[in-house]
């Protein structure tokens, strides 16, 4: 069972369709034991930086969150779901995320190029060659550079370590990181539950059964 | 094979299929004749996805409480088999009419005559449901002293209320995203009203999408290649015309209405049907960077 981290924050339910038609069984949940047992999490959401850490906060999943990348089992974020995990974020003056992966959190709006906001629709991503990657937790292993997804977000992140980012995409001049695989945890800006065929595949790949 | 596109890796534009809903029945309304049957919508929108579509608009075009539930399970169908973005507007009034919404399925709401009525709605839904949830979907009218009105109920009812000014006031109170309708070229296959499009574009810094009047491939590619930035365009009759009659078996439909104009395979002069195959491949022909969908 995946569980899908209930932190008040909706699009649950478009995660967990995608994961049912893939036939893979899965729970939305914001209960610790559930999460803590199950054999792999997804942490979704749309929204607010500071409002979604409040919400962990209240809930008491932020340990448990850590706890889980931890654990060595298969970890997705999805949009505000890869921003929690950095450092920090620029929204309303600093506020501070789960510090998982080092790094900011930075507004669209700032950048010079950038005159429309949010950043939607589809865009391509680029597959960085020096990533180190787990053998059998590749959940871009069908996917190939230059393939689209679908992005919808005013802000994006900014990993201090190179060898996090997994893909990066362009919007105007300014490239960005797409996505971050670290081990067992990977984390896209885009949403694969929403990009078609492609988007299944990251999840069926991140997820499936390894071999032993 | 992965046909890696040779225009520059960028923001790709948008071909939103919308489907006018009443009831089960996919519909398409047609001046002066009223509404026509068209066929079952999930149908329709099974094909575009497998076709490249890169969203879904479903509009409720009765938007009475009684068709309430065969609308969110329709939404809930198509979200079940269908993995890409879905708008759904129409009689969305109230927070807990959106709230309803995107439990069955939908990934954002668009809003119209509530938010002219109360634009309050609008900041409200968007601090509930996140900035990007919140579309609001703007009906243009060209009066006859040049200026363009937006109007409600599928351009009928009158607001006084002037669409640039609206435009900008939309973005001020959080809508995530504007669909621009020009009414008066809505089903017509004349081509979008450049004017109005460009008039909205320059003054709000959210995306626009643009929706009434493609009748032909010449018109998509101009609107992507003018000089006026827009997100996205969402077109109905090009395409729905080209899918009857690729696949309408219409044995038995007599009693879903008025099935001469099917039977007769005829559509409107002016709308050269095609599909959304078509349209990308005439796109990325005249540089214009879109997703192609793959067979594999």
């Amino acid at each position: 069972m995946i569980a899908i981290i209930d932190y008040h924050m909706s699009n649950l339910f478009s995660v967990r369709n995608a994961l049912e038609y893939l036939g893979i069984d899965s729970e939305i949940t914001s209960d610790v034991t559930k999460i803590m047992t199950a054999k792999g999490a997804i942490l979704p959401g749309v929204g607010a930086f500071a409002e979604a850490m409040k919400h962990l906060k209240s809930l008491d999943l932020i340990q448990p969150i850590k706890d889980f990348v931890d654990s060595g089992k298969p970890f997705m974020g999805i949009c505000l779901g890869l921003q929690l995990l950095l450092s920090e974020s620029e929204e309303f003056g600093y506020t501070d995320g789960l510090g998982i992966v080092e790094g900011k959190v930075e507004k669209f709006e700032n950048h010079e190029n950038i005159r429309i906001v949010p950043h939607v629709g589809w865009n391509s991503v680029q597959k960085k060659n020096k990533m180190k990657r787990d053998i059998g937790i590749d959940p871009l292993s069908e996917v190939e550079s230059g393939e689209y997804f679908y992005f919808v977000h005013s802000y994006y992140v900014k990993p201090v370590n190179e060898g996090d980012i997994c893909t990066t995409t362009r919007y105007s001049s300014l490239e960005f990181c797409s996505s971050i695989l670290m081990g067992n945890l990977f984390a896209s800006q885009f949403h694969p539950e929403k990009s078609g065929e492609i988007g299944l595949k990251i999840l069926k790949n991140f997820f499936r059964k390894r071999e032993v | 094979m992965l046909v890696v596109s040779i225009i520059e890796m960028s923001l790709a534009c948008r071909i939103i299929p919308r489907l006018d809903i009443k009831g089960p029945n996919l519909v398409k309304g047609v001046h002066l004749e009223g509404l026509r049957v068209l066929g079952k919508p999930e149908d329709f929108a099974k094909y575009y996805y497998e076709q490249g579509a890169d969203e879904l608009f479903y509009q409720d075009v009765v938007a009475s409480l009684y068709g309430r539930n065969s609308l969110h399970e329709l939404i809930s169908k198509t979200a079940k088999a269908i993995f890409i973005p879905l708008t759904v507007g129409g009689g969305i009034r109230t927070i807990d009419d959106i709230k309803n919404a995107l439990r069955s399925g939908a990934d954002k709401v668009s809003i119209n005559t509530s938010a002219i009525e109360n634009p309050d709605l609008i900041k409200k839904a968007s601090n509930v449901f996140g900035k990007s949830t919140i579309v609001v979907a703007i009906e243009a009218i060209k009066q006859p002293e040049g200026h363009y009105l937006a109007f409600t109920d599928n351009g009928r009812n009158y607001t006084g209320v002037e669409v640039t000014k609206w435009a900008k006031n939309t973005e001020e109170l959080g809508a995530g995203e504007i669909v621009l309708t020009s009414v008066d070229k809505e089903g017509t296959g004349l081509g979008f009203d450049a004017e109005l499009i460009k008039m909205v574009a320059e003054v709000v810094s959210i995306p626009v999408v643009v929706h009434g009047g493609a009748g032909k491939l010449e018109h998509l590619a101009q609107i992507f290649s003018s000089r006026t930035e827009i997100s996205g365009v969402s077109i109905a009759s090009i395409l729905h015309y080209d899918y009857i009659k690729k696949y309408k078996d219409l044995d038995g439909y007599e009693s879903e209405g008025n099935i001469d104009f099917l039977r007769s395979n005829k559509s409107m002069s002016h709308i050269h049907s095609t599909n959304l195959v078509n349209i990308k491949k005439h796109l990325i022909s005249r540089n214009i960077n879109c997703r192609i969908v793959h067979d594999n």
